[in-house]
């Protein structure tokens, strides 16, 4: 029996905002380059997308944002990733977040973040560059 | 790298209910790594608790929608559910979008939930290869009810039956020739059938042409297929469809309980040995160097692939071929 890795990512969007298009343009994006995507939807919490990656034991979870939220909802997915022991899964994250805040998101453990503007081959690119070592 | 987790630890942790090695089972057993058998063997003794319940229908029914409301009953009632959802991979580019959890979020941080999208990998039939054993993790890790989310299904989809014990059947109205859809082959396997959207104005009429045509089909079964009306968004009517599942559920342990778990053993058992016979055989006729070059004949058109099949089966078993038609 031979081994097959497929990567599975999960595509977020955490808070109260429905701007969903760039969510849906990068999750379609991922899914042509041959990964599978889980998508929650809009308004997830903090606590349903972190529970939602380790039901599906993702390897990446895509954070999208664009209302503004995220220093407020970032530390506290970061946190229950680490609680909840998912050590090995890469997070990254797009939409509109200012420049003066990526520093203080990187710090967190977010490992990239893409705004407006991005052309999908990159993020695509990203993703088999960064992707996780997993057993 | 992180340390490789052995399977019997995972193997415990699914036993004991621990999510997180719930959801690295269903991995492994997707990627069908060598490690998927030991895995699966190690939890067999604890399966066969749960209660699995297939719905299947045309994409665009309701399917997920229902099953969300379904699983909030199921949880009203104190009993713990697991969801595997099933969508199409691409045969293009290998990649899938799953979103029948979307439908299903609200409940996705509930202890007593474990739901689980899954692609079919270009699996036939409407589920994938890793969905029956991804039934027996969920079943062993201690869940009531198995909810199996089958991809949209036509008339050849119908895989379902071998692991699912009730199969609820959903359309609705409004989907185009949507009693044409369920027809053939799904009209056959379903034990409840319901019309889903009964907010729509045609759903009286979907009733009574499915309920037209299953006495066309009823000629004997001993389970006599009902039609329900349901509307998921709202949840209405998904408490009668609970309890025709559950008078299912009934029928089964009273009247077939011992025959079906005979039949799925047995179907099981056929299942593994394929599985394994097809695998050494061609692992063998690639080691023999022949796989490859049938496999030119088939790229320069030379020969077809059936052909090609039959003439190395012949080749390699002729003796046995021989000796059964003496
Ligand atoms: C379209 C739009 C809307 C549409 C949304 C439609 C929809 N379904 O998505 C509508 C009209 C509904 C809308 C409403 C509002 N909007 Co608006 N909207 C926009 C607008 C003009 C474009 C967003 C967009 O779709 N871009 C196209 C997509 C493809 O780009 P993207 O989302 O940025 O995604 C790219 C990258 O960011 C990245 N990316 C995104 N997600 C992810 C995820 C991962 C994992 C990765 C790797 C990458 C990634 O990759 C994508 C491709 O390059 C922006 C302004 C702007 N220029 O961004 C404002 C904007 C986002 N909106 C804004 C506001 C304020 C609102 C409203 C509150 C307005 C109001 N007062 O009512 C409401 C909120 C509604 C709600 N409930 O959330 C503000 C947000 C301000 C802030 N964050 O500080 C913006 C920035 C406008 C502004 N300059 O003020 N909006
Ligand atoms: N009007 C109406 N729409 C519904 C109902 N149930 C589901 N839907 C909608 O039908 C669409 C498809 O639902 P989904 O559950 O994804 O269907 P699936 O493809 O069969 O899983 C969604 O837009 C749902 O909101 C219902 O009872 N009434
Ligand atoms: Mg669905």
């Amino acid at each position: 029996m031979q081994s097959e890795r497929k990567i599975r990512i999960l595509i977020a969007k955490p808070g109260l905002d429905s701007h969903d298009r760039g969510a849906k343009i990068v999750a379609r994006a991922l899914r042509d380059a041959g990964m599978e995507v889980i998508y929650t939807g809009l308004r997830q919490t903090p606590e349903q997308i972190v529970e939602t990656a380790l039901q599906e034991d993702v390897d990446i979870i895509g954070l999208s944002i664009l209302s503004g939220a995220h220093k407020v909802l970032f530390p506290r997915i970061m946190e229950l990733v680490e609680q909840k022991g998912l050590t090995d899964v890469m997070v990254f994250a797009g939409g509109i977040i200012p420049e003066e805040d990526v520093p203080e998101m990187k710090k967190l453990g977010i490992k990239e973040i893409f705004g407006p503007g991005t052309p999908t081959e990159k993020i695509v690119q990203f993703v088999f560059e960064n992707l996780p070592e997993r057993t | 790298m992180k340390p490789l987790l052995p399977v019997g630890e995972i193997a415990k942790g699914v036993l004991a209910g621990d999510r997180r090695s719930v959801a690295k089972a269903i991995t492994i057993i997707e990627n069908n790594a060598s490690k998927a058998q030991e895995l699966i063997a190690s939890i067999y003794p604890h399966t066969g608790k749960a209660h699995i319940i297939g719905i299947t229908g045309p994409p665009g029914s309701g399917k997920s929608t229902l099953i969300g409301k379904i699983i909030r009953e199921y949880r009203r009632k104190g009993k713990t559910v697991g969801v595997i959802a099933v969508d199409p991979t691409s045969p293009f580019t290998g990649g899938a979008f799953l979103g029948d959890r979307i439908r299903m979020q609200e409940l996705s941080t509930d202890q007593g939930v474990f739901i689980r999208s899954m692609a079919t990998r270009n699996y036939l039939g409407g589920i994938a290869r890793a969905t029956k054993g991804a039934v027996k993790v969920l079943d062993a890790a201690g869940k009531d009810t198995v909810i199996v989310e089958t991809v949209g299904a036509g008339q050849s989809e119908v895989e379902i039956i071998k692991i699912g014990q009730t199969i609820v059947v959903v359309c609705a109205p409004g989907l185009g020739d949507e009693i044409q859809a369920i027809k053939a082959g799904i009209m056959e396997i379903g034990d409840i059938f319901v019309v889903n959207k009964a907010d729509r104005e045609d759903a009286n009429k979907a009733v009574m042409d499915i309920q037209a045509m299953l006495q066309l089909n009823n000629k004997e079964k001993k389970w006599r297929p009902t039609v329900l009306k349901t509307t998921a968004l709202t949840g209405e009517g998904v408490s009668q469809l609970i309890e025709k599942i559950e008078e299912h559920k009934l029928f089964l342990e009273q009247e077939l309980e011992r025959n079906t778990s005979r039949g799925k053993a047995e179907s099981e058992l056929a299942e593994a040995i394929k599985e394994k016979v097809a695998n050494s055989i061609i692992e063998e006729l690639k080691s023999e160097g022949k796989f490859e070059e049938f496999l030119q004949k088939i790229l320069e058109k030379k020969m077809d692939p059936a052909s090609v099949a039959e003439k190395l089966l012949n080749e390699k078993f002729r003796k046995q071929v021989q000796k059964c038609q003496n």
